[in-house]
């Protein structure tokens, strides 16, 4: 075991190692080290967090999925129910209609059939009164009963 | 064996060579150097024999010791100084994600043990393990490569060279005794001067009377200096004594004849573990006292 100035230089070197792992190693090893651990860290928070909206976000999915199926059950029960319900106003209104048109044709038919009657009587009236001018047309004398047939003329 | 021709002719030879420093120092005049010859005026040369390395006194080098730790020392700089450049908050690459993990542990180690603040501890830390680690790897180096190249290189077949700078006591001592530097800075800046030499002089044994804390300061101050002492001594020799054995193992396997080569392995894959450990060691020990330096009882 020789001791010699060995001991000196070497804590000079030692020294000096120190030092400038202090001043340009360390910090920046460390520092940058310390980073990356906090974004590893907050990455991972990040993941979970993702993780936690994507279940959320599924169960909102879920959730409009149901809404909408309930809503369609509704709306096609509502629509079949307005169908029958239009079905039925149809069925009213065509029966309506139909005894209307039947009201209209019957009159109609009633007025022709007075119309008819009332030519038929004048017809007749002159028929008969062009008969009794054919039969009597020779004995008759004109101007003696045409006040008679005048009066039968307005007995018709 | 290295070299049997030029190299040394017994076990104790060789062992003994690979035990010494490559040392520079000055040698006085009239000095008989170890090959006989008289040096007519002092002179600043290489040491040719552990002798003659113990007679440069204080002022001399271990040149291997400075170049080996010097030069992992900035291979530690280098290799963490550009990862930390290039660091970015992306995904590390596989070399980054190893220095990174290895700040990783010595950051939570820190934590673990040093509850004040300081940004002194930390760094200390890491270049403490990894300093120590690169330099007790290369014991896992086999012993007579490095020394082999360097007496090749040099062209003097003599030459010292060993390559563990932790198996030089100067290392480990220089490194130890930092950091009781530190362990009285921080106890003095933390609990003042009055605190610390009452930490001293007032531990363990306590009494209200004053009389008997008077007489009981020179045990306290027996006992708390024993403690204080052994703090700086027993980190470096720990690893200085560690190293040093493992070393000498290597030394005596490889003069085991071919039998070395299934011991070599046995024993490098055993020394892995010292290697780490004792560098792990030396980083935890040195957190733990500057904690305790750092709290107020």
């Amino acid at each position: 075991m020789n001791f010699n100035a060995t001991i000196l230089g070497q804590t000079i070197a030692f020294a000096f190692f120190v030092w400038f792992c202090m001043k340009f190693i360390w910090p920046l090893l460390l520092g940058m080290i310390e980073e990356r651990e906090k974004r590893i860290a907050d990455g991972l928070a990040a993941g979970e967090k993702g993780e936690q909206k994507l279940l959320d976000a599924e169960q909102r999915l879920q959730d409009a999925i149901d809404e909408g199926k309930q809503k369609a059950a509704e709306i096609i029960s509502k629509a079949q129910k307005r169908g029958d319900e239009i079905v039925d106003e149809a069925r009213e209104t065509a029966k309506g209609e139909s005894a209307r048109i039947k009201e209209s044709a019957l009159s109609e038919i009633e007025q022709e059939k007075e119309k008819a009657r009332q030519e038929l009587k004048d017809q007749v009236a002159t028929l008969a009164i062009t008969g009794a001018e054919q039969i009597l047309m020779r004995e008759v004398d004109h101007s003696a009963h045409n006040e008679v047939l005048k009066k039968i003329s307005q007995q018709l | 064996m290295a070299s049997d021709s030029q190299g040394p002719a017994t076990a104790t030879d060789y062992i003994t060579h690979h035990i010494q420093n490559m040392t520079y120092g000055q040698l006085p005049a009239g000095y008989e150097r170890a090959d006989g010859s008289i040096l007519s005026e002092a002179a600043w040369t290489m040491a040719h024999s552990a002798q003659e390395a113990k007679d440069m006194g204080f002022w001399a080098f271990h040149l291997d010791t400075l170049g080996w730790s010097i030069f992992l020392g900035a291979l530690f700089c280098f290799c963490f100084y550009r990862v930390a450049k290039k660091a970015t908050i992306g995904v590390p690459g596989k070399w980054a994600g190893l220095l990174e993990m290895m700040v990783e542990m010595v950051n939570k180690s820190v934590k673990e043990s040093f509850h004040g603040e300081s940004k002194l501890i930390a760094p200390l830390a890491l270049t403490i393990f990894i300093w120590v680690l690169l330099m007790n790897t290369m014991d896992l180096v086999p012993v007579d490569w490095l020394p082999w190249l360097a007496q090749k290189l040099s062209g003097d077949p003599h030459l010292y060279f060993k390559v563990v700078p932790t198996t030089d006591p100067n290392t480990t001592f220089a490194m130890s005794l930092s950091v009781f530097a530190l362990i009285i800075f921080y106890s003095i800046k933390v609990k003042g001067v009055g605190g610390f030499i009452g930490e001293l002089i007032f531990h363990p044994f306590e009494s209200k009377n004053i009389f008997v804390k008077i007489l009981l300061v020179l045990p306290n101050l027996l006992l708390e200096g024993v403690a204080l002492l052994a703090k700086p001594v027993s980190l470096a020799l720990r690893l200085f004594g560690n190293l040093y054995a493992g070393e000498l193992i290597f030394i005596l396997i490889a003069l085991l004849g071919w039998v070395q080569l299934p011991a070599h392995f046995v024993w490098a894959v055993f020394h892995i573990l010292i290697v780490i450990l004792q560098a792990f060691i030396f980083m935890m020990l040195t957190i733990v006292y500057l904690s305790m330096a750092a709290e107020k009882h």
